[in-house]
């Protein structure tokens, strides 16, 4: 269009300064086989941590109206009840989700260094289709960054944003989602051509003294670059050696032996040692729970049949009791494997009558909170593991985690195995 | 297919055509439902200003810092390359700060006192010792390759 083309020889003649002349990019490195390599990466591995998140959504129990936020729509995986087998199954997603999450973060740094000078191209738009696309990439990295920043603050307690991180952090999945799957699309051959333009087996013979800019027109290469202060090799070395040491840093947070090399992160410090030395998810003291109200007292209220059932502490441990070694694992991303004792929650299902419950709902003497209570699905209540643990590791529960009861339930998210509980309720219908 | 008139210039490896278009809308189209779920939302603001932080954060703020930083570094030129020995350690330790800074920080204290039960005090410390480490592994490899070029030579 006439109006087009004059627009845009007037915005060519007035180009600004700064990083919006082509000079300004001097590294020999920056060019489309780089970016693609990088992009590969993340189109690999980040559908992981997408799809790992939704599934942690459907682990909360959407149907009890327990998982954040309430109304999605139809923006959410199929839904589907969420197995209690394999009882590692919520400890595997999730510590996918956080741990490929965190070792990521380097890949996406480097990509966006990779591509910054497409920001300050000139003329800023070429066409209403490039304004539109640049639009997406500025949903696509915002996005990327904003689950990153509150995903990272979350699991190190630092509430900074004042929101709910629930809420922002699935509707920035999803705005996430449909920009990187528009950049994927269109992308896409550009990448392949991309890859397919060197050789990775020349690339990693090249050394610094060798390493020249990709010799393809492109606006990702540098019109004066500087010699190479390190190979394209390098480079890739350093991205990857991030994402390695990142990893090498968090995996403990979730394999129990690697635990000493988790540093920076909360969950790689221990609270004392013996049988209940494993991290906490909420302290006694935080959920307000005192000694009178854990003391001999204290009955657990079973419902849900004709008349209430009231067990105390003795008569619980008389019953039948079930050793079962299961994790415990968080929405955070670190969990943590222990052998819990108590009586299976489907014998205290059959004690009030209910044989064959359809659903359960737990409180804990936790008053308040938005985790002083959880629902069960049925699979969950039946599982001949689900337990109403009194014992640890051979020992009674600390107060912490969750004397003088608490539920455990395999491949649960970590805050539904309610502490300090209250009572259980036990339905016939979901 | 039209080639951009631009595209003597910086040659696009696509072009942008009515499929991009429809690609993109169809893209939008999700994100506006999505954005339709908070719009009622009273922390929406917060989120908003948020998200456009993110957008911008490496590419106007992060970037420009570390640039600055790498540009005094490779000022400095001896015959086997110093800069990465010095860059390379930096960047490992740039890179632990801004992903566990809240802890190192002590940020969020008191929720991070009644989620564990401790304290972030270990945090700094143990930063502080990772990045003494990755400096001084990094000078003696550099001594290493120092020496060994000399002998060679």
């Amino acid at each position: 269009m006439a109006v087009d083309s004059r627009l845009t020889r007037w915005l060519r003649a007035h180009r600004p300064g700064g990083p919006f002349r082509p000079e300004a990019w001097r590294s020999p490195l920056r060019g489309p086989w780089l970016t693609s390599v990088l992009g590969l990466v993340l189109l690999v591995a980040l559908p992981v941590v997408v799809v790992t998140g939704l599934l942690s959504y459907i682990a909360y129990g959407p149907q009890f109206g327990q998982a954040i936020p309430g109304d999605i729509g139809w923006l959410s995986l199929p839904w589907f009840e969420w197995p209690s087998r394999p009882s590692w199954l919520y400890q595997l997603t999730q510590g996918l989700h956080v741990g490929l999450g965190l070792v990521l973060v380097p890949v996406v740094l480097a990509k966006l260094w990779s591509v910054l000078p497409r920001l300050f191209a000139w003329p800023p738009v070429r066409s209403a289709t490039h304004l539109l696309e640049r639009v997406s990439v500025l949903l696509l990295v915002g996005s990327v960054l904003f689950e990153i920043v509150t995903g990272l603050l979350n699991i190190q307690y630092d509430y900074a944003f004042g929101f709910s991180f629930y809420t922002a952090h699935y509707w920035g999945a999803w705005v996430f989602i449909a920009a990187f799957a528009t950049h994927i699309v269109i992308k896409a051959p550009a990448m392949v051509r991309a890859l397919r333009s060197r050789s990775v087996r020349a690339e990693l013979r090249t050394t610094r003294a060798d390493t020249r800019p990709e010799p393809v027109e492109s606006g990702l290469v540098a019109t004066a670059p500087t010699p190479a202060t390190i190979s394209r090799r390098g480079a890739l070395g350093v991205v990857a050696g991030g994402s390695l040491l990142v990893g090498a840093l968090t995996v403990g947070q979730t394999v129990e032996w690697l635990r000493p090399l988790a540093l920076l992160v909360p969950r790689g410090l221990v609270p004392g040692d013996g049988p209940n030395g494993f991290p906490v998810n909420r302290t006694a003291t935080a959920a307000g729970i005192t000694a009178a109200d854990t003391g001999p007292e204290w009955t657990l209220v079973l419902l849900g049949g004709r008349d209430p059932v009231t067990l105390d502490r003795a008569r619980l441990a008389a019953l039948p009791q079930h050793t079962a070694t299961l994790p415990i694992a968080c929405v955070e991303g670190w969990s943590t494997t222990q052998d819990w004792t108590g009586v299976r929650l489907a014998d205290l299902a059959r004690l009030t009558g209910v044989d064959i419950p359809a659903s359960a709902h737990v409180r804990s003497l936790e008053r308040g909170g938005p985790f002083g209570q959880a629902t069960l699905q049925g699979n969950q209540v039946t599982n001949p593991d689900a337990l109403l643990a009194l014992r640890v590791n051979g020992a009674d529960l600390s107060p912490d985690h969750g004397y003088p009861a608490r539920v455990i339930v395999p491949a649960l998210p970590g805050v539904h195995n309610t502490k300090w509980v209250h009572s259980i309720e036990f339905r016939r219908t979901p | 297919m039209t080639r951009h008139p631009d595209s003597t210039q910086h040659p696009e490896p696509h072009a942008h055509g009515p499929w991009h278009a429809g690609v993109l809308l169809a893209g939008f189209a999700v994100t506006t439902y999505a954005v339709l779920h908070v719009l009622d939302d009273p922390s929406l603001p917060g989120m908003l200003t948020w998200f456009l932080a993110a957008a911008v954060a490496h590419d106007l703020v992060l970037f420009p810092a570390y640039a600055a930083a790498d540009r005094a570094i490779t000022r400095v030129d001896t015959r086997i390359p110093l800069v990465n020995h010095i860059r390379i350690p930096l960047l490992a330790s740039g890179l632990l700060l801004l992903m566990f800074l809240p802890g190192i920080l002590r940020r969020g204290a008191d929720t991070f006192h009644t989620a564990t039960g401790l304290t972030q005090d270990a945090f700094l410390h143990r930063w502080l010792l990772l990045t003494a480490l990755f400096l001084t592994t990094s000078a003696a490899l550099y001594a290493a390759r120092v020496l060994l070029a000399r002998r060679s030579s």
